[in-house]
């Protein structure tokens, strides 16, 4: 009984035994973020004006219920996109859309085959996404994600080519400063490269 | 008396031992409070398709999350929509972001995103239906959730 004073055991280090757990927990439950592929959908407006598209710049892409595909007619795989959206976008066989002040010029960034029977320049090609009701939604999300990595990939080629550095580079730094340079660079190339995605009335 | 005056010899050191239960305390409300916001699914847990270019959400609480997913009950088919604790139809959802606008600022509005978390499996029709009802009432900025991977492939084997 004569040794009762020491029996306390020391406490001290409890508090941070229990500060780390609670760091642990701050930092995990705030690691779990939503992310996705971010679509802008069009607006809805009462009087659209009728355009008339020439049928070369408009890249088909068809997928029926059992998840096949057909780009401008032909069967092809989800793998293919990429790339066949890039031919297409990138082709520059004519001249852009002639804006107020100045005529259609060439693309003078393109590096595509530039054929007449494919799209005239970036600024023209529409993706159009003609999809089925029954179409599972990870098929359709694929395809999103291949035309979404074909139009990133050609922002990044014209990025490294004009300012050294990526697309991607760009939009992080653009994020944590937001500069008016920084962003005049990124509008430039998405200017160049602009998402022109239709998706007309599903199949039923 | 005197026992009283005995004791008080020497002056005790202030005590820490509460300090953990202090900590401990902050703790569980950290882990409760940080799970208390996810929505209690009514669906079966939906399957993310996964994507290689996809960008985070920033501002969360200018989220609105719409559920596509099958029902638990496997006798019904098709896709059921939720939204925060309740299962709906496609022509509430609607009402659904306007109820999501009035919690927000005026100014934010513009800003607010809708996120469709929906199973791989799901149709297409239910997610293009979804895309009309937030045209029409002009909610332009939308996110397909997606998990981050290079295996494409999954989404449709």
């Amino acid at each position: 009984m004569a040794r009762r004073e020491n029996s306390e055991i020391n406490a001290g280090s409890m508090a941070d035994i229990a500060f780390l757990l609670l760091i642990f927990f701050l930092v995990t439950t705030t690691m779990d973020v939503d992310s996705g592929i971010a679509r802008k959908l069009p607006e809805k407006s009462e009087d659209t004006p009728e355009v008339t598209i020439k049928e070369k710049n408009i890249l088909d892409i068809v997928v029926n219920r059992n998840n096949a595909l057909l780009v401008e007619n032909e069967f092809v795989e989800v793998s293919d996109i990429k790339r066949l959206a890039m031919d297409f976008i990138d082709n520059g066989g004519g001249l852009s859309t002639p804006k107020a002040d100045k005529p259609g010029e060439p693309c003078d960034y393109c590096n595509g085959a530039k054929d007449p029977a494919s799209s005239d320049h970036p600024t023209k090609a529409i993706i159009s996404l003609q999809s089925d009701r029954g179409t599972t939604y990870g098929m359709y999300v694929s395809i999103q994600n291949e035309v979404e990595a074909a139009y990133n990939e050609l922002r990044n080629k014209l990025a490294l080519k004009k300012y050294n550095r990526t697309y991607k580079d760009l939009l992080s730094e653009y994020k944590d400063n937001a500069t008016e340079s920084l962003k005049d660079k990124i509008n430039f190339l998405k200017d160049s490269y602009p998402q022109i995605i239709s998706e007309p009335e599903p199949i039923k | 008396m005197s026992k009283f005056k005995k004791k008080k010899k020497g002056l005790p050191a202030i005590s820490t031992a509460s300090l953990p239960d202090i900590v401990f305390m902050l703790l569980f409300f950290f882990m409760v409070s940080t799970t208390m916001r996810e929505t209690d699914l009514l669906l079966k847990k939906p399957v993310l398709p996964t994507a290689s270019e996809v960008k985070k959400l920033e501002h969360k609480s200018l989220v609105s999350t719409i559920y596509v997913g099958k029902s638990k009950d496997a006798r019904i088919a098709g896709d059921k929509i939720q939204v925060n604790d309740k299962i709906i139809d496609i022509n509430d959802i609607p009402s659904f972001i306007f109820s999501e606008r009035a919690l927000r600022k005026e100014e934010e509005v513009k800003y607010m995103t809708t996120s469709i978390k929906a199973d791989k499996e799901a149709n297409v029709g239910t997610i293009l239906d979804i895309k009309e009802q937030l045209r029409d009432i002009n909610a332009l900025k939308i996110s397909f959730s997606t998990t981050k991977g290079a295996d494409i492939k999954s989404n449709y084997k």
